[in-house]
């Protein structure tokens, strides 16, 4: 395991975290098979910065997620939040802490309550706080919806009767209502058209920037990872296969998985039209996969020790990280 | 090859009226790739299913314009005439492969489906055509994949049928509607790749939707760029992305977000896209336009020749370019 010693800047570090769910078949529903859905990952998040979690579908980056917030329970592994071990606490222990930890989910649609006005659902959140007194939890709804760019009096209004990107913006002062410091992004933007995604792309970072927030933020776009992220971890089938600060993964990506998503990015700003260098074959199911490196089946450089040993994260350079033999040698 | 003409289509609900499409004009020749790009609810695949005439009527209703293929208007044809036109001349590639599959029929039955509907063709002949269709856009071990159903393929794969079966009967127009929007990266630049080549090896024309900027400049030869139910700006690909000429195609390309762009704050386009039942009066980007001035409010903007086949629907900015040849 890769020595990442716990900073005191972190606000979130994870140690050796799995999730492995039962494939299950049959009247007796026996487990036949497990899928490693997040299979030994490691990462730490400094306050006030953001980590990209970018990979596939099925790679395991929302199922982190949902394991940090404690919304799934994680089979091995330590969630250490602010130098606190919080894997092993009880949901009642772990009430304090949801204060702290929040989440915004992809779908704006359904992430909100289609009963309740969308000030009854951000005041919800500061019940939780305590805030006793009407008015009080009034003037703040009224203050987080203009913190994100929404009229206050929108408050009264229900959420069928915002667009897209002004629900993901609720969502956000929701999330923003008990002073978290820590927020986890669950594809924000995907379902937003581009000049809605742009907005807000622009309000996450002064959000950041103003309250020193810590995002992890969980995309596949590596546009928009690169763009929002100070450090990136690319995942394929569980596994953290690079890890390393924004600036190096895009300049100078080691992994072949890297190499590829990079080169797979059609992107507007490249002026020759290459012909993308596909990765051949589909993302393989996580179900029983084969020993050895996870990325064999489909990486253009493999070779035999990629089929037998297991390969480690390795660091290559200060905060760089990779998962393959070619790369580290022998 | 493909000619549309002013084409307006207006939608009815409870007496609004949303004029989804408000007079579209674009043609696709010969071999060329077109790329139709705009966000949600500007008209894209309004515009594709009207040429097919798949449109449900009511509630929308075609109010003008002409669609003209291989000399006919499409719009004037009756539903047996279409029929011979749609899947055989003309055929389309949607979005959800996993919805636009039967579930129940496997993928050689549907594939036979659409050769059967428009040719005689022996039942040895017929599997033979399966199997290379399969083969051709990339599927290994073709013979078996065709007794597999829908929900035994991957999503690629699901694509990749679809396109088989778009290309059962050698259509002239292939219109694919957002084919790789539901597709992760690396599997979408498979489908890309696949694209141009056949597309190379079959000299079809090739009609493609997305609102996808980075897909627009990797496949198509030429651009129209889609607002609020009009041509904004057209144009080859290299005139569309290094040298645009309306607000709103700069604001687009402007506001995506890429690593060389960090630390700044992302340009923005103020506002959302307007309800198609109440678009403003004139340029219908007008309020959210930078450039806006007083005449933008009242008259619809006019074409705008740059030249090349690069036009813009924006005489503001072409004022200001003051271009040599005089305005428009």
């Amino acid at each position: 395991m890769v020595q990442r010693k716990p900073s005191h800047h972190s606000v979130l570090t994870v140690e050796g975290l799995k999730k492995y769910f039962p494939v299950q078949r049959g009247f007796l529903q026996r487990a036949i098979g497990w899928i490693k859905a997040v299979d030994g990952v490691d990462f730490a998040i400094d306050r006030g910065k953001t980590l990209g979690l970018v990979g596939e579908s099925g790679c395991g980056k929302s199922t982190i997620g949902r394991l940090i917030l404690k919304l799934l329970e994680a089979d091995a592994g330590r969630i250490m939040y602010q130098g606190h071990d919080i894997s092993g606490l009880s949901e009642e222990a772990m009430r304090p802490l949801r204060k702290e930890m929040q989440i915004i989910f992809q779908d704006p649609y359904g992430s909100l309550n289609p009963r309740m006005t969308v000030g009854q659902s951000i005041e919800e959140g500061l019940r939780t706080l305590g805030m006793k007194g009407h008015g009080e939890r009034k003037t703040k709804v009224a203050h987080l919806l203009e913190t994100v760019g929404i009229r206050p009096d929108a408050a009264a209004y229900y959420p069928h009767q915002f667009s897209g990107g002004q629900r993901q913006r609720i969502g956000i002062a929701r999330a923003l209502s008990v002073n978290p410091t820590l927020i986890i992004c669950d594809e924000p933007v995907s379902a937003l058209d581009v000049s809605i995604q742009s907005q807000i792309i622009n309000l996450l970072k002064e959000l950041q920037n103003t309250l020193g927030l810590s995002y992890l933020f969980i995309s596949h776009d590596l546009n928009v990872v690169g763009y929002l992220s100070d450090t990136v971890a690319v995942m394929y089938l569980g596994h953290i296969m690079e890890y390393a600060p924004a600036e190096t993964l895009y300049d100078n990506p080691l992994h072949p998985y890297t190499l590829a998503l990079l080169s797979a990015i059609p992107a507007p700003e490249s002026d020759e039209r290459h012909q993308l260098p596909a990765l051949v074959g589909d993302v393989p199911t996580p179900f029983n996969p084969p020993p050895g490196c996870k990325f064999q089946g489909r990486c253009p450089l493999v070779e035999d020790r990629c089929r037998t040993k297991e390969i480690k994260l390795y660091t290559v350079n200060e905060g760089h990280t990779v998962r393959c033999w070619k790369v580290v040698g022998e | 090859m493909l000619s549309v003409q002013d084409v307006r289509v207006y939608f009815t609900d409870n007496g609004k009226v949303a004029r989804a499409l408000d007079g579209v004009s674009y043609e696709v020749r010969t071999g060329e790739t077109v790329c139709l790009v705009g966000e949600s609810g500007c008209g894209k695949t309004v515009s594709a299913l009207t040429i097919l005439g798949i449109i449900p009527q009511p509630p929308a209703k075609i109010m003008g314009g002409r669609i003209l293929f291989d000399g006919q208007n499409l719009l004037d044809l009756g539903e047996r005439e279409m029929e011979k036109i749609r899947g055989n001349r003309i055929a389309m590639v949607f979005q959800e492969p996993m919805t636009s599959l039967n579930p129940v029929f496997t993928v050689g039955e549907q594939i036979r489906e659409t050769i059967m509907i428009h040719e005689n063709v022996s039942e040895k002949a017929l599997r033979k055509r399966c199997v290379q269709l399969l083969k051709d856009v990339g599927i290994p071990s073709p013979e078996e994949r065709l007794k597999d159903y829908p929900h035994q393929l991957s999503g690629g794969q699901r694509q990749r049928v679809m396109i088989a079966m778009a290309l059962a009967c050698n259509p002239d127009v292939v219109i694919a509607d957002e084919p790789t929007t539901a597709l992760d990266v690396t599997i979408q630049a498979q489908i890309l790749n696949l694209f141009r080549e056949l597309q190379r090896t079959r000299q079809m024309s090739l009609l493609y939707i997305t609102h996808d900027l980075g897909v627009v400049a990797t496949i198509a030869d030429r651009i129209y760029v889609m607002y609020a139910g009009i041509i904004v700006e057209q144009g080859d690909t290299a005139h569309i992305f290094h040298d645009p000429r309306h607000p709103y195609t700069q604001g687009l390309l402007a506001s995506l977000p890429t690593r060389t762009k960090r630390g700044g704050t992302l340009y923005t386009i103020p506002g959302a896209v307007p309800d198609p039942a109440y678009k403003p009066a004139g340029c219908p980007f007008h309020p959210r336009c930078q450039f806006a001035i007083e005449s933008c409010r009242i008259e619809f903007p006019g074409m705008c020749d740059y030249g090349e086949g690069h036009v813009s629907r924006c005489p503001v900015l072409y004022e200001r370019a003051r271009p040599p040849h005089g305005a428009a």
